[in-house]
C-alpha cells in the first residue's frame, strides 16, 4: 500500500478519571501528528468519569476543533473492551491506534508504528516492552518479576508469535480490528492477549516496535485486586480453547 | 487443534516412546547402560526445563530496561504541554 496522503489514523482514547492526563496526552498526540504529517482524529471515550474528564475534553474540542477531537462518551463505566468497540464505530481512519490515556504510552511511538507497518505491510503493529530498547519505568522488582514470569508462561503455553501480549499500545488496520473485536470475548489484560492469539489464528501478520512504558504519574490505577488470578484464569481458558 | 491438545498429543507421543523403551516391550533389547539412563530421563528433563525457566526469567528480570531517560523526557514534555495549553486557554 502506498504511504502518505490516503492514510488516516484514528486514535481511540478510553478514559476513566483522567482529567489530569487527557489534555497532556492530546497535546502530545497533536504535536506528534503535526510532526509526522499524517492525518488523524482522536476519539475520546469517557465513561462518565466523576472527576470531570469530560469537561476538560470539551475544552480540548474548543481548542483543537471537533474534526480532530471527537467525544463519544457513555453514561457509566462499562469497561474497556466495549469502550474500544464503541469508539471504533465512529472511527473514519484506515488505521486505528489503541492506547491508554494515562501517559504510560507516549504518542511519539505512533510514527514508528506506522513506519513499521509500511515496512512489512503488517496487519497489526504492537508496542513491546520486552524487546530491544523497550522497557518500563517506575516498576519495583516484584512487579517486574510478575510481568516477566507471566510473560514467560504465556510464551510457553500459547506460542503467540509476539513478545508483549498484555500491552495495549498497538496499531491495527481498521478492518482487522473490527474482525478481531467480533471474535474476542475476554476482559481486562486477557483481552489484549486474546487479540494477538486470535490474530495469529486468522493469519494476520504482526510487527513489533520496542516502547518505553512509563508508569502513570497522575491518577489512580483502576485494575487492582485479583489481577493475577484473573490473568491466570484467562490464560488457561485461551490455552484450552484456542 | 487447541494448544492444550497439542501439548497432550506431544506428551503422549514422547511418553509412550519412553515407556516402550524403558519399561515395555522394547526394554530387553536396549543395552543395560542405556536403560539406566532412560529410566530417570523424564525427571531429568523436567528438572532441566525448570532450570531453564528460572534462568530465563531471572536473566530477563535482571536485564529489564529501566527507562530513566524516557521518564525524564516525559516530564519535560508534560511541562511544555501544560505551558502551551494554558496559553491556549485551557483551565486544568
Ligand atoms: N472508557 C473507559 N476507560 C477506562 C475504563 N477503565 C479504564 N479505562 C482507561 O483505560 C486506560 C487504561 O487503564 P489503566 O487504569 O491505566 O489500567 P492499567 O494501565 O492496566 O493500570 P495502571 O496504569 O497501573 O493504572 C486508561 O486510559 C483508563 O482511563 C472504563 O471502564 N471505561
Ligand atoms: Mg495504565
Amino acid at each position: 500500500m502506498a504511504a502518505g496522503a490516503a492514510d488516516k489514523v484514528s486514535v481511540l482514547l478510553p478514559t476513566y478519571n483522567e482529567r489530569e492526563n487527557l489534555p497532556l496526552v492530546v497535546w502530545l498526540l497533536v504535536r506528534s501528528f503535526e510532526t509526522s504529517g499524517y492525518s488523524f482524529e482522536i476519539i475520546v471515550i469517557d465513561d462518565g468519569s466523576p472527576d470531570g474528564t469530560q469537561e476538560v475534553a470539551e475544552q480540548l474540542v474548543k481548542i483543537y476543533g471537533s474534526d480532530k477531537i471527537l467525544l463519544r462518551p457513555r453514561a457509566k463505566k462499562l469497561g474497556l473492551g466495549t469502550a474500544y468497540i464503541h469508539g471504533m464505530k465512529h472511527a473514519t481512519g484506515n488505521f486505528i491506534v489503541i492506547m491508554d490515556a494515562d501517559l504510560s504510552h507516549h504518542p511519539k511511538f505512533i510514527a514508528e508504528f506506522i513506519r513499521k507497518q509500511k515496512e512489512g505491510n503488517f496487519d497489526i503493529v504492537s508496542g513491546t516492552r520486552y524487546k530491544g530498547n523497550g522497557g518500563v519505568y517506575g516498576w519495583d522488582l516484584k512487579r517486574k518479576l510478575i510481568s516477566r514470569g507471566a510473560n514467560f508462561i504465556t510464551q510457553v503455553l500459547l506460542r503467540p508469535g509476539a513478545s508483549d501480549l498484555t500491552g495495549s499500545f498497538r496499531l491495527y488496520r481498521k478492518e482487522v480490528l473490527q474482525k478481531l473485536m467480533e471474535k474476542c470475548v475476554s476482559k481486562g489484560y486477557v483481552f489484549q492477549m486474546e487479540m494477538i492469539v486470535r490474530a495469529r489464528q486468522l493469519g494476520y501478520t504482526i510487527g513489533e516496535v520496542p516502547i518505553s512504558f512509563v508508569d502513570r504519574v497522575y491518577g489512580e490505577s483502576k485494575l487492582g485486586g485479583n489481577e493475577i488470578v484473573s490473568f491466570l484464569k484467562g490464560l488457561l481458558t485461551l490455552f484450552a480453547t484456542t | 487443534m487447541t494448544k492444550l491438545g497439542q501439548w497432550l498429543w506431544g506428551l503422549a507421543l514422547l511418553g509412550s516412546a519412553w515407556a516402550a523403551l524403558a519399561l515395555g516391550p522394547l526394554g530387553p533389547r536396549v543395552p543395560p547402560p542405556c536403560r539406566q539412563v532412560l529410566l530417570p530421563l523424564p525427571i531429568y528433563l523436567l528438572v532441566a526445563f525448570g532450570c531453564y525457566s528460572l534462568a530465563t526469567v531471572g536473566y530477563r528480570l535482571a536485564t529489564f530496561n529501566d527507562c530513566e531517560e524516557a521518564a525524564a523526557e516525559l516530564q519535560e514534555h508534560i511541562g511544555a504541554a501544560r505551558a502551551d495549553l494554558r496559553q491556549r486557554g485551557l483551565r486544568f
